[in-house]
């Protein structure tokens, strides 16, 4: 089953197709409060069928910019459009879009049943058409045998499912989802982002999810929009994101980074090289960069990308620093070594325990040599 | 809720309302016509003189008369209301006491009703309910009746001095019913509720952990009282005083029933000059005087309350 | 969180409530007493309730007071509901503080005031008084009591429940009557309660307001109170204690029962995921 859906995710890649066209679209849309700028200047474009997630810090205007599509909130400036259609002065009952709220916002009052049917009756729906669809939803949450019961006789994940069905039951152009799965704890939050997707997949349907775990936005994304202040700094997919960020505040937010400031001394055709005198390192990546010579950059290397080893590289080389190593930490699976260099700056290496040995070659205090590819990192101009 | 968190200070949006501003206008419009409307009126009739008319009272302004009749009435108003009010001592001894007793009251029932409150606070989470219905369930009950019953307990052949009398703790009755004594008592037992709401409101809302944190630096319980929880319970002892202070001010029921001819609270002074000698217009003066001395309390209580409601929301 | 009450807690509550009830009890005992005095017992007697259904005026009165209550406390539930969703949704509208000003005014405002300018402005008008003059009082002072407690509900109220409504097509009208209201209904009703029982109780304004024909339940027991007072004043006040109690003690035990069912489901719920 998992299995098919990769293989379909794989080919799916509307925003390098030119021909597709966008489904939600922001164009230069601007959101002021009374005293401050929620969404700045946003423009943003979102395919049909895309599980798409807004990624940033609390106050980044992740969630001001979905209620936007949902019609709580209207652009001060700028157009929000759905599927080539202006949303300007358009209510938020009489949009396509439906919202799964973070605090679920079920209706204490009414059984589950009556949850699910809520928005189906506002339509008009006749009567049968309205129980065979609240049956098909139950189904497919798997909550039918609770569809008497109150959300206050439920558990927080199953308040949860009814959320979903509720918000699925009008088969919306786009489902929004705001934080979703906050509230539940680790492992039932990841079975459902795995449901999540398969749910997205089955259905078709467009999916905007607002989250501020990069986890979560990385296992369930096709498209992840990173932002910072009002503004998107990133967009692109997870693999892209986590492997070639564009800044540093993309690089940090995501995974954990290493970043080494120094300046582009050298260019040649599709490789550079860099100098930081501070550290001691000379890096040279295969990777041709915007910067001119002598400009302020930094090299950004993923931890797992860092070798680590007790014996010195052939002298002379590039791509290395030594360094003295300061804190372990053992996490079961990985062990992160936190390796000082001369200039008091630290560099983190992860290695993956692949035998099951407790007593490790490099213990703390120990003076190691790190090295890395020249392709294993990434060169950030801002 | 980072939800909340984000959208920051969003006000509603009112715009998919298209009878929105009904919702804010009828009562509006009630309360303008219903209670600000008879204060100007109030205001006017002060200024007039008494007359043996239907209404009591000249010059009578035909709002359906034009200006002309408007001016030609106004030309009549005079102050002499005002002047008497200020020669006869009946009336500023009247304002004097009210202030005075609505003083002392005031005091007593904060003084009876914060251990009240207090106990009820500190009381079990299932026992709290039950008191607080407890309390206030005889305000539920006529007030009229429960005043009128204090009469028969504190009157000279009344239940009080029957029980004292007989355990031998006096020899003779006392003399209760009728004097300031009663009053204080008759206006205890029916605020009490009002004091006991707001303060029980403010003491359940206590952070119990800022008392342990206070023990746990070495602070005694008793002193732990005074530093902690009774500056943090201020803001109930404010409301429940202005709850009680204002409408004791101008009470008549409880002076009427429980007081003597020395009791001369302004309540009862309005009353007197309303029913007794029909003289609208003085009583009327009495009134807007009465307003003048309550305007300054009765605006800061609706800033408290405005405080209050704006913190909380 | 678990409190202990000490001793003195205890006995300062136990005595307050004495202190509150002490009266109440003694105009019930009073009420079965076979002498007409009020200070001495002479017997039980249930004479005072039968001679009191043939006191056409104290019936009387007790209807007007009924009819009176009924209305008012209904208008005045409306009237109080839109003014506290005016202020608790309507944020910085023009005129905002000075309708603040009128909802806590009458508040704290001496009945005598009240009761003197609102006789005042009908008068003023032309407009006879009686009955509809004193519903009309009534309202007006019990309008700004269930803004106070329709207020405090609202604003705890949880609005991401409307949001839902209205995404999932439902108009912002419908939402209120289908979503908000039923879930702050407590409340309103509590509202309607006060209101109910303010102008049950009111002596004064009703005093002022009144015209032929509408003497209230106050009125009639004040002039007696005067004169001298029959033991069926006591049996028609135990009567209304005794309604007032029931209806309240019935109102908590059946939201104490939801209470204890919801707590119950809400457990078994958790423990079965």
């Amino acid at each position: 089953m998992v299995a098919a859906v990769g293989s379909v995710r794989r080919s799916f890649a509307p925003w390098n197709d030119p021909a597709s066209k966008p489904f939600i679209e922001f164009r230069r849309v601007t959101k002021r409060f009374a005293d401050f700028v929620a969404v700045d200047d946003l423009s943003l474009v979102i395919y049909e069928r895309e599980f798409f997630a807004l990624l940033g810090p609390s106050g980044c205007g992740k969630t001001t910019l979905m209620r936007m599509v949902a019609g709580f909130e209207e652009p001060t400036e700028g157009a929000v459009l759905l599927d080539g259609q202006d949303l300007a002065g358009v209510p938020p009952y009489r949009r396509p879009t439906n919202m799964m709220f973070q605090s679920y916002a079920l209706f204490p009052h009414m059984s589950v049943e009556q949850n699910i049917a809520f928005g189906l009756k506002q339509d008009r729906m006749p009567k049968a058409e309205i129980a065979a669809r609240v049956e098909e939803m139950l189904n497919l949450v798997k909550l039918k045998p609770f569809a008497r019961r109150k959300p206050h006789q439920l558990s927080g994940g199953q308040r949860q499912r009814v959320a979903l069905a509720r918000s699925l039951a009008k088969k919306p152009k786009v489902l929004l989802l705001d934080e979703p799965l906050g509230a539940l704890d680790k492992k039932l939050r990841e079975e459902t982002q795995f449901e999540l997707i398969d749910l997205q997949q089955k259905l078709g349907l467009t999916f905007l999810i607002v989250t501020h775990d990069q986890e979560e936005a990385m296992t369930v994304a096709d498209r992840i929009a990173v932002m910072d202040h009002g503004r998107v700094i990133q967009v692109a997919t997870p693999a892209e994101i986590y492997e070639q960020p564009n800044s540093r505040y993309v690089a940090d937010f995501i995974g954990n980074i290493n970043l080494i400031e120094g300046r582009v001394t050298a260019t040649a055709a599709g490789a550079t090289r860099i100098e930081a005198p501070d550290s001691g390192a000379v890096v040279e990546i295969d990777q041709a960069v915007e910067a001119k010579l002598g400009d302020q950059v930094w090299f950004a290397i993923r931890p797992e990308k860092v070798r680590i080893s007790l014996d010195a590289p052939l002298s002379g080389s590039p791509n290395t620093l030594s360094g003295e190593v300061w804190d372990i930490g053992y996490l079961g699976d990985v062990s992160i070594y936190h390796v000082r260099l001369a200039n008091g700056a630290t560099i983190t290496a992860t290695v993956t325990n692949q035998t099951r040995v407790v007593e490790r070659p490099i213990t703390w205090e120990d003076k190691v040599w790190l090295t890395w590819s020249r392709d294993g990192g990434v060169v950030l101009a801002r | 809720m980072t939800a909340a968190a984000d959208t920051a200070t969003s006000a509603p949006r009112q715009r998919s309302h298209p009878f929105g501003w009904l919702v804010v206008a009828i009562p509006y419009a009630w309360l303008a016509v219903l209670f600000l409307v008879p204060f100007a009126i109030v205001v006017k009739i002060s200024l007039s003189t008494a007359a043996i008319a239907q209404p009591p009272y000249t010059p009578v302004i035909d709002i359906f008369g034009g200006i002309g009749a408007i001016t030609a009435a106004v030309r009549q108003f005079a102050i002499d209301n005002y002047v008497f009010l200020t020669e006869d001592s009946l009336y500023w001894r009247s304002y004097l006491q009210s202030l005075e007793i609505a003083v002392v009251s005031t005091f007593l029932t904060l003084l009876v009703g914060y251990p009240v409150a207090y106990g009820m606070a500190r009381s079990s989470r299932a026992m709290r309910p039950i008191l607080l219905m407890l309390v206030i369930l005889p305000f539920w009950t006529s007030f009229l009746i429960r005043v009128y019953a204090w009469i028969g307990i504190l009157k000279k052949e009344g239940l009080l001095n029957q029980l004292l009398l007989s355990i031998g703790v006096i020899h003779e009755p006392l003399t209760i019913l009728n004097t300031n004594l009663a009053v204080y008592i008759g206006i205890v037992y029916s605020y009490l509720p009002f004091m006991v709401l707001p303060l029980y409101a403010a003491l359940e809302k206590l952070d119990d952990t800022l008392l342990e944190a206070a023990q746990d630096l070495g602070c005694p319980p008793i002193k732990a009282f005074w530093k902690v929880t009774f500056p943090l319970s201020l803001p109930g002892v404010v409301a429940g005083c202005f709850l009680v202070f204002i409408p004791v001010t101008g009470e008549f029921v409880i002076p009427d029933l429980l007081g003597g001819t020395d009791t001369v609270m302004i309540g009862k002074t309005l009353w007197n000059e309303f029913f007794a000698n029909r003289d609208w217009p003085l009583a009327s003066a009495v009134a807007v005087v009465l307003l003048i001395l309550l305007v300054v309390p009765i605006v800061v209580f609706q800033n408290q309350e405005r405080k209050q409601q704006e913190k909380e929301g | 969180m678990e409190r202990r009450a000490s001793w003195f807690n205890v006995t300062a509550v136990a005595l307050g409530l004495a202190f509150l009830y002490l009266p109440i009890v003694l105009v019930v005992i009073f009420s079965f007493n076979a002498s007409r005095l009020v200070t001495v017992w002479g017997g039980f007697s249930t004479k005072w309730y039968a001679s009191l259904l043939q006191n056409e005026a104290l019936l009387d009165a007790a209807w007007v007071t009924l009819r009176v209550a009924l209305i008012s406390a209904t208008a005045a539930t409306v009237l109080g509901t839109l003014a506290a969703i005016a202020l608790v949704r309507y944020g910085n509208f023009r005129g905002r503080t000075l309708f603040s000003g009128m909802i806590y005014a009458p508040l704290v405002m001496p009945d005598v005031i009240t009761g003197l300018s609102l006789l005042l402005l009908f008068v003023a008008v032309g407009l006879d008084r009686g009955f509809w003059t004193i519903v009309l009082a009534h309202i007006t002072l019990s309008m700004c009591y269930v803004t106070v407690v329709v207020q405090s509900r609202l604003i705890t109220f949880d609005r991401s429940v409307e949001e839902a409504a209205l995404d999932l097509g439902c108009p912002p009208f419908r939402t209120f009557f289908v979503i908000t209201l039923p879930l702050i209904a407590p409340a309103v009703v509590a509202g309607w309660m006060l209101a109910f029982t303010l102008s049950l109780d009111d002596l004064v304004i009703a005093s002022f307001t009144t015209g032929p024909g509408a003497t209230t339940l106050p009125m009639k027991i004040y002039s007696q109170v005067r004169l001298g007072v029959t033991p069926e004043i006591n049996a028609i006040c135990t009567i209304l204690i005794g309604l007032v109690t029931v209806g309240v003690t019935g109102a908590s035990i059946f939201t104490k029962r939801r209470e204890v069912e919801r707590r119950r489901a809400e457990r078994m719920a958790a423990a079965n995921p």
